[in-house]
């Protein structure tokens, strides 16, 4: 018996060990390929670590649904959460004319641009969906300029993995990887069924980000930055959300 | 063989069996796995809910767009009128989180019971209605004996009677299959990869409201499920689903 044991402890202990390397180098094949969001660790980390790497495998270039301006709903919802903050006040009361996009980071040329500057690059307009966390959504045309053109004029640096973005309404930051701010649906987006963004819906500059949901879509964005780490950036989870109990990836 | 009475065709197999477990090892393990995950699923997914107690058709519903139908219950978020006048905490965080991860689990569960049922021949055995039982009027006999309450007939004590093998085929491959498709409906992400998962089902908000409402729908069954274990011996029942012990009575009218 006491043998039979032996073994069996002996094979189960070779069979874990084998599962727990096996596991560390799935860890680290998957990491190299991008496939590990920065909020892995906890309970909750294989969940959110899962749905990141099943997405990322199956939907690299898939496109967001696009609807028919038909489709476009009237009106839409603002959401506004929080009054402005005075400095934010200020800015508006010149029309947004010193609002400022910084691009910084592993850029070959860090940038400070205005948003005549942002909307000097080709326009995409693109008729999406925006899903709150919540439940809710609306439907709506946004036009601006593709992440992808604004971070290509700054030239990102090929170590380059994620790259950050910042409200100018703390504390409200997010990050997303390059296989999202390189997609051509990622828009640093200042208009809005064919008017200026208005600030209850996150003028004049928002983050979109069509495969995410609506808490990825950053509004009052007035930096960028590009990293090959988020261990950086506050908690180092990846963004403001996971810091308060939200995943980082919101493409569910 | 297929006119041989019901009770007569069963008999050789409960010889066989004298010494089977009630309930074979992987049933009982995929058995509890589901309970956890379905429990956690309906938590998490009831105070998401609260987030947002409207319901919607269509593609798009935000608090501007009248409702399909509203549960009337305050909610979690000070945007949505409810006619409360108070605001309930957000646990939306722990709760997205273990709603995904539980997902996570019952998915893997499900597969694994669902090749392991084929292979094994458990659902031909089990699931499937016996040969004597697939008529009308054998389901009408089954639908009066359960709506009379009537003490289980001592084969249920070792395999599913004849509404029990329907309603396990409909929760098993109609309303998990559909509860898991509604909700990768409304994931962005897989969506934009087989946008039909979510344009077959008329939109968005439809499949959120449809998810709903199949969530209702399990629940409804899960109540009649202990209520009919209840019924027929709570502690019995119980044992044999945890430790595969046959029920007593097997073998005796």
């Amino acid at each position: 018996m006491s043998a039979v044991s032996r073994r069996t402890m002996i094979t189960r202990g070779l069979a874990a060990a084998a599962g727990l390397s096996g596991l560390a180098a799935a860890e680290r094949i998957a990491d190299r390929y991008g496939l590990v969001p920065p909020d892995h660790g906890g309970i909750y980390g294989p969940g959110a670590t899962l749905t990141f790497a099943a997405q990322r495998l199956l939907t690299r270039n898939s496109r967001a649904r696009e609807f028919s301006r038909s489709q476009i709903s009237t009106p839409p919802f603002a959401n506004e959460i929080a009054p402005p903050s005075d400095q934010f006040k200020r800015l508006q009361a010149d029309g947004f004319k010193d609002w400022r996009l910084e691009v910084e980071g592993l850029v070959a040329q860090p940038a400070s641009l205005s948003l005549d500057e942002v909307r000097r690059f080709p326009a995409r307009r693109q008729i999406t969906e925006i899903a709150c966390e919540e439940g809710w959504s609306y439907v709506a045309e946004w036009i601006g300029t593709p992440l992808a053109d604004l971070l290509r004029a700054a030239g990102v640096m090929p170590q380059a993995r994620y790259v950050v973005y910042f409200s100018i309404e703390k504390p409200w930051w997010e990050s997303i990887d390059m296989a999202d701010a390189l997609h051509p649906q990622t828009l640093v987006a200042y208009a809005m069924n064919d008017a200026d963004l208005p600030p209850s819906f996150g003028g004049p500059l928002r983050l979109r980000v069509p495969r995410q949901l609506g808490y990825k879509s950053v509004k009052f964005v007035n930096r960028l930055a590009v990293t090959d780490s988020l261990k950086r950036f506050g908690k180092g989870l990846g963004s403001a959300s996971p810091e308060g109990g939200y995943a980082w990836y919101a493409g569910i | 063989m297929a006119e041989t009475a019901l009770s007569v065709d069963r008999l050789p197999d409960v010889a066989a069996r004298a010494d089977a477990p009630r309930h074979a090892a992987l049933v009982r393990v995929t058995h509890w796995l589901t309970t956890a995950c379905f429990l956690a699923l309906l938590v998490s997914g009831l105070e998401i809910v609260v987030s947002h107690p409207r319901f919607y058709w269509g593609e798009t519903g935000n608090v501007l767009t009248p409702p399909l139908f509203s549960l009337p219950i305050p909610a979690s978020r000070a945007t949505v009128p409810t006619g409360y006048g108070f605001v309930l905490p957000d646990q939306n965080g722990w709760s997205r989180a273990l709603h995904f991860q539980a997902a996570w689990v019952l998915v893997f569960t499900g597969a694994l019971y669902v090749i392991w049922g084929a292979v094994s021949g458990h659902f031909r055995k089990h699931l499937l209605p016996e040969a004597g039982d697939r008529s009308l009027q054998a389901l009408s006999r089954a639908l009066a004996r359960h709506l009379r309450f009537a003490r289980p007939a001592a084969a249920d004590a070792w395999s599913y009677n004849l509404v029990q093998r329907l309603t396990y085929i409909v929760v098993i491959f109609v309303l998990f299959p559909l509860v898991i498709w509604t909700g990768l409906a409304m994931s962005p992400a897989f969506v934009s990869a087989v946008p039909a998962t979510v344009t077959l089902l008329g939109g968005r908000q439809s499949a959120r409201t449809l998810h709903f409402l199949l969530t209702v729908a399990l629940v409804s069954f899960l109540l009649v499920h202990v209520a009919m274990v209840w019924s027929a011996g709570f502690s019995t029942r119980v044992t044999a689903m945890i430790t595969g012990a046959p029920a007593p009575e097997r073998g005796s009218e």
